[in-house]
């Protein structure tokens, strides 16, 4: 049970030394704006498989094994084949190609119903390539502080907000750790957690997790004073150890990913019969 | 030399509330510290050691009495600037090294207090590194702390706080949750920092022999100072301390044992190798 609940939390990053790995965090989340905006452009089948060849090359670049990749959408494999299936019945179009008492398929449908798998696969892939799979946790929280930083101006509590992340990212393996051994203490009481069903199950978790909280509400206690003990007294007058500078591999990046954004608004002009 | 840390009269309760009167913990404490002393704070739990602790950095502020550091009175009267400045100059390591670790990597972590404390990047790295070579975990700088064994986790806790450069280490039952092999390791750590480096050390302890490691060893029981001298002084009655609830290091037992049954053995023997060759002249004597 711990092993597994490892690997959902902390299983996302694979350490690497590509360019996608090397780029500055904040960087890698305007490029994954970009990304998500220029799919969404895409309208035409060339512009479909532009795409799918600008994700494959990302995957590529990223030296992530092609098995952790689909591995990440493996689970989403169900919601994507319910969206494509509706998208094939629902969709109207000219060209009807199949009918069988009140089912109609078009070809804009079938059409449609595959664009938007490869939409969604795509999504799914580039945005994890460039996120979670190469961009270690604490340079994500660091990431997505300096992009807020401006935001501290309107007094939103944005140094606040990325240090609980970083705490989070801190203590889940501790607390997944806890939760094992609770779950062990209460099954040498005879607790039974496998058996019975959906609310027997449920409240059998509530043994579990009431020490969870009370530990929790220990552990946070305890770290407030040592962080008090460390001058911790807010975000003012803090300095960071690691800066983070734009290099020039990160303005490649943007270039190469505005290339591609810009590429898919004018290959929508080119349709090939007639999609 | 002038005193380093001085407690006077001090009293601390626990305030009360509509149910609870308040709980009075410590009553009435007088105690120096110099500048560069080892002292072991000894006593059973809920004697009041912690608390201590806990005075001496404005974690809490005392019920009466006064608390000084570097001859500057400790009251909720100093500027943050000033209380940031003393809680700075005492360091305080704690039991549970997951409960004092705030980041996902070793370096970021130990880099966290002088993040804090404004300090210039440049300045941060050098004093990581610094920090993780004295307690001799350079290797692991961009580990993540779950992936360390407890010991190793207290001496990153401990790089913490040599990173602020404080002048002294307050180490509350820093050991208490460790294991024999890992005990050794934070105990040669403080006792590098001490000897070495100048730091004032305080531990607190019910560890016997953690106690005998310091120069100076003060017994608190039911919120009062009790003993305070050398180990050799402490030591060298173990039926007091047993009647504070308290043992004394095996050695000490060992020969208090042999001089009841009438052997002619010195007391206050708190050293184990020490005690060895003792035993051994003294068996050869005989023969």
């Amino acid at each position: 049970m711990a092993a597994l609940l490892r690997d959902i939390t902390l299983g996302q990053y694979f350490p690497g030394n590509s360019p996608l790995h090397r780029a500055d965090p904040r960087f890698k989340i305007i490029l994954t704006i970009i990304y998500i905006v220029a799919l969404f452009l895409a309208k035409t089948a060339a512009a479909y498989l532009l795409m799918i060849a600008f994700t494959l090359v990302m995957v590529a670049v990223s030296r992530i094994p092609l098995k952790i990749v689909f591995r990440g959408f493996k689970a989403l494999i169900f919601i994507i084949a319910f969206t494509s299936v509706l998208n094939i019945f629902w969709t109207k179009g000219d060209h009807l190609l199949f009918e069988f008492k009140f089912i109609k398929v078009y070809a804009e449908g079938i059409f449609t119903a595959v664009t938007m798998v490869l939409r969604l696969i795509c999504l799914l892939i580039g945005s994890s390539v460039l996120v979670s799979y190469t961009t270690s946790p604490i340079s994500l929280t660091y990431g997505i502080e300096r992009l807020l930083a401006p935001l501290a101006a309107i007094k939103l509590p944005v140094h606040e907000f990325s240090m609980m992340m970083t705490i989070a990212l801190r203590f889940i393996p501790t607390l997944i750790e806890e939760t094992d051994k609770i779950m062990s203490a209460q099954k040498a009481r005879g607790a039974d957690f496998t058996s019975g069903n959906l609310i027997q199950r449920a409240k059998a978790l509530i043994p579990i997790l009431i020490p969870l909280f009370v530990s929790a509400f220990r552990r946070a206690d305890e770290l407030a004073v040592a962080m008090e003990c460390r001058c911790y007294h807010g975000g003012k007058g803090r300095t960071r150890m690691t800066k983070l500078k734009a290099k020039p591999l990160d303005i490649i990046l943007v270039i190469l990913f505005g290339a591609f954004a810009a590429g898919m608004i004018f290959i929508n002009k080119i349709t090939v019969f007639g999609f | 030399m002038s005193s380093f840390i001085e407690i006077k009269n001090l009293c601390f309760s626990y305030p009360g509330d509509a149910q609870n009167a308040a709980v009075p913990v410590l009553h009435d404490i007088n105690l120096n510290i110099k500048k560069g002393e080892y002292v072991a704070v000894l006593g059973r739990n809920g004697s009041g050691k912690s608390t201590l602790a806990k005075l001496m950095n404005l974690i809490l502020l005392p019920t009466s009495g006064s608390v000084s550091v570097n001859g500057k009175l400790l009251s909720e009267d100093l500027s943050d600037e000033e209380c940031i400045e003393v809680r700075r100059n005492i360091g305080m390591v704690f039991q549970n090294p997951d409960n004092q670790l705030v980041a996902t990597v070793v370096e970021e972590d130990i880099a966290f207090g002088p993040e804090n404390l404004g300090v210039a990047p440049e300045e941060i790295r050098r004093r990581v590194d610094e920090a993780l070579r004295i307690v001799g975990m350079s290797d692991f700088a961009r580990h993540s702390p779950h992936q360390l064994s407890g010991g190793q986790k207290q001496r990153i806790a401990i790089a913490g706080i040599i990173a602020i450069l404080p002048e002294c280490i307050v180490f509350d039952e820093s050991t208490a949750m460790l294991d024999p092999s890992g005990r050794k390791e934070v105990m040669d750590t403080i006792e590098e920092l001490n000897r070495n480096r100048g730091i004032t050390v305080i531990t607190i302890t019910h560890n016997m022999d953690e106690a005998v490691r310091a120069d100076r060893v003060v017994v608190v029981d039911k919120g009062r100072i009790v003993k305070d001298g050398t180990p050799k002084q402490v030591f060298s009655r173990p039926e007091e301390l047993w009647s504070l609830g308290l043992s004394v290091p095996q050695v000490t037992e060992l020969f208090d044992m042999l001089r009841c049954l009438g052997a002619d053995l010195p007391e206050g023997i708190t050293d184990e190798e020490e005690g060895a060759k003792l035993l051994f002249e003294f068996i050869k004597n005989r023969n």
